[in-house]
């Protein structure tokens, strides 16, 4: 059996701050980490590994060369082989641009079964991609899985949704995207930090993957971004006084003067 | 300038497991019981905790010193009596074994001592035999195919949870430290080894202390650990590992008792101010920090001169003595800037404040380690 798990390096949002004057993250000095939701992709992968001695698990990401720390990072964590995808021409891609290079990657790759990415990304938070790939390679794809189960040549799943979960059954290969229930990432170990320094990285460009510059990247972002900025705050609640009957009163003028009554 | 990449990632991998498994309540719970939750060892062991160093073909991850360095310092910045359970198995416990075990023994105990399956601990000390552990009075005599031993050691970190042991005695009474032989000791299931009471500790709460005590015990003759009479040298070896690991170890507290400080010298206000406004507290907290970077520059050195082979018997001592007296006095300067609150169990200071005070004293005192670098220095 053979797993991709689709992964993103991210700065890590606990410690971003937002540009006051021109609304946009200050990367300077943040951390870059492995997209949460991503370590959970990873996770079942590895989980599906562990009891399916012989799969193989396979990581890709689009990004820049430093991408390369977090796919040591993915290997250490016990992935057996990491793909990254990256050329200028790449650069400036929005989702749908961004999901033509990473599906042409996994085309190159072949011979998947499953195929897992995280639920979103925590610096665009968009998750159109892991959708965006299922459709470019024309598989099906389940999203916010929270449980995954082998059947044979079909997985059942459990799709999360608001107010409860959907019990799915699809066909492989697949695409899956995973939420923070589906499982609780593993620690790396210090024995596959040192494996992982001993592996190679597959790094490839647009030739490698047969992609045309004109369809990557910028060039093929029909999105771009117009202006983003920090909502402003919400006023403070107000806090009612009185006794229960006149707090009770006053409430229902509240509401009847905002028309919710 | 002494990492790579992957030095960074090992040490990323031990901040995280730090922060995430050795919160305030664990913490806590463990000062109040004195035991270590099972759970979080097997969790160490699964991540490699305890053979960094250790080749793979004994279950380590083969890595080097200086991930050693860095696994013992983020723990113990979290927790220092958690950083002893790391330690024993990467120096005190698992040293021995790889500096003189023979090929079967190393099979025999490293991958579960590794694994966390079983623990080992290390006795030399005795009641009357601390810095100049050559004067120990434990006996070996070879009777057939075993040895019998008999005598008392003292202060052995772990003896009463620990499966095995490595036990020095002496095979020659006339020879003094040549003749020193080490054994491999079942803990479990030898007649005529127990263990005293557990040791009420000042601090490192959780890994529990005691003396061994042989009455008689009947060892196999293979369960000698190297050849007789070469049991002072393996015990001094595996000290100089020991030293690297206590440096690590106070860098590693002193780091989380000044980011106790700068933490508290930023929340609390006095006199309209914040604490850490009076060029009083602020100058102490520059003071920490920069002996603190000096002490990290010496450990790491140690460590790398260690992994590129060159002496590094003389930069461990440094190391150790250094780092150890520096931890005592930032913790104490952080308890300080604390005030009264540093006196009370429900901050974290209290506890560092304690749990450093040993770092003077165990694997060769300050005094030892004084005397250790000058003699060095003097002989040439």
């Amino acid at each position: 059996m053979k797993i991709l798990v689709c992964v993103k390096q991210v700065p890590d949002t606990n410690e971003v701050k937002i540009d006051p004057v021109k609304g946009t993250l200050i990367r300077d000095g943040v951390p870059s980490i492995l997209n949460p939701d991503d370590a959970n992709a990873l996770e079942e992968a590895l989980k599906i590994k562990d009891e399916k001695p012989g799969t193989l698990v396979c990581v890709i990401t689009m990004g820049p060369p430093q991408s390369e720390d977090m796919l040591r990072e993915c290997l250490a964590m016990g992935a057996d082989e990491a793909y990254l995808l990256s050329d200028r021409a790449f650069g400036g891609a929005d989702t749908c641009a961004t999901s033509t290079t990473i599906a042409a990657g996994i085309d190159k790759i072949g011979d998947y079964d499953i195929i897992f990415a995280g639920r979103q990304a925590i610096d665009g938070d968009t998750a159109q991609v892991g959708p965006q790939v299922a459709l470019r390679l024309g598989i099906p794809v389940v999203t916010y899985v929270q449980d995954v189960k082998l059947c044979k040549e079909k997985l059942i799943v459990q799709r999360q949704m608001e107010n409860g979960y959907e019990i799915l059954e699809v066909q492989m290969p697949c695409l899956l995207t995973a939420v923070k229930e589906l499982n609780e990432p593993r620690y790396m170990s210090i024995g596959g930090i040192m494996d992982a320094y001993a592996r190679h990285v597959t790094v490839w460009n647009h030739e490698d993957v047969g992609l045309d510059p004109k369809d990557c990247g910028l060039n093929a972002s029909p999105t771009q971004v117009f202006r983003s900025f920090t909502p402003a705050p919400k006023g403070k609640g107000e806090m009612l006084a009185g006794t229960v009957t006149q707090m009770a009163e006053l409430l229902k003028e509240r509401l009847t003067e905002k028309h919710y009554l | 300038m002494y990492f790579t990449k992957q030095h960074e990632l090992v040490r990323k991998l031990a901040r995280e497991f730090a922060e995430k498994e050795l919160t305030n309540e664990i913490l806590d719970e463990v000062e109040e019981s004195g035991t270590f939750p099972e759970d979080i060892l097997d969790k160490m062991g699964k991540a490699g905790f305890f053979g960094i160093k250790t080749p793979r073909e004994y279950g380590g991850s083969g890595g080097d010193a200086r991930c050693y360095v860095l696994v013992m310092e983020e723990i113990a910045r979290v927790s220092g009596v958690a950083s002893i359970y790391v330690s024993s198995p990467n120096s005190l416990s698992g040293g021995p074994l790889l500096l003189s075990g023979t090929e079967e023994q190393k099979r025999n105990y490293l991958p579960s001592l590794i694994s966390g399956n079983k623990k080992l601990c290390f006795a030399l000390t005795e009641p009357g035999a601390g810095s100049d552990a050559g004067g120990m009075q434990t006996t070996a005599v070879k009777e057939g195919y075993s040895y019998i031993l008999n005598g008392r050691k003292t202060f052995i970190t772990m003896a009463p949870l620990a499966d095995y042991a490595v036990i020095y005695a002496k095979t020659d009474m006339a020879k003094g430290t040549k003749g020193i032989s080490a054994f491999i000791v079942d803990m479990k299931n030898t007649p005529g080894i127990s263990c005293g009471k557990p040791e009420h500790k000042m601090g490192v709460i959780g890994c529990a202390t005691s003396d061994i005590i042989m009455d008689n015990a009947r060892i196999p003759a293979e369960n000698l650990l190297g050849e007789e009479g070469m049991g002072f040298i393996n015990a001094m070896k595996t000290l100089d590992t020991g030293r690297m690991g206590v440096a690590a170890q106070s860098i590693g507290v002193a780091q989380g008792a000044l980011d106790e400080a700068i933490k508290y010298a930023k929340e609390r206000k006095q006199f309209g101010k914040r604490i850490g406004d009076f060029q009083a507290i602020a100058f102490m907290i520059a003071d920490m920090a920069t002996k603190l970077e000096a002490a990290k520059q010496l450990v790491y050195k140690t460590a790398y001169l260690m992994d590129t082979h060159q002496p590094a018997s003389m930069e461990a001592s440094m190391a150790k003595y250094y780092a150890s007296e520096i931890c005592n006095e930032i913790a104490s300067k952080a308890l300080q800037i604390h005030g009264g609150y540093g006196f009370i169990k429900d901050y974290k200071i209290e506890r560092m404040y304690r749990d450093c005070r040993v770092f003077t004293i165990y694997e060769g005192t300050s005094q030892i380690q004084q005397l250790v670098i000058s003699s060095k220095l003097l002989k040439k």
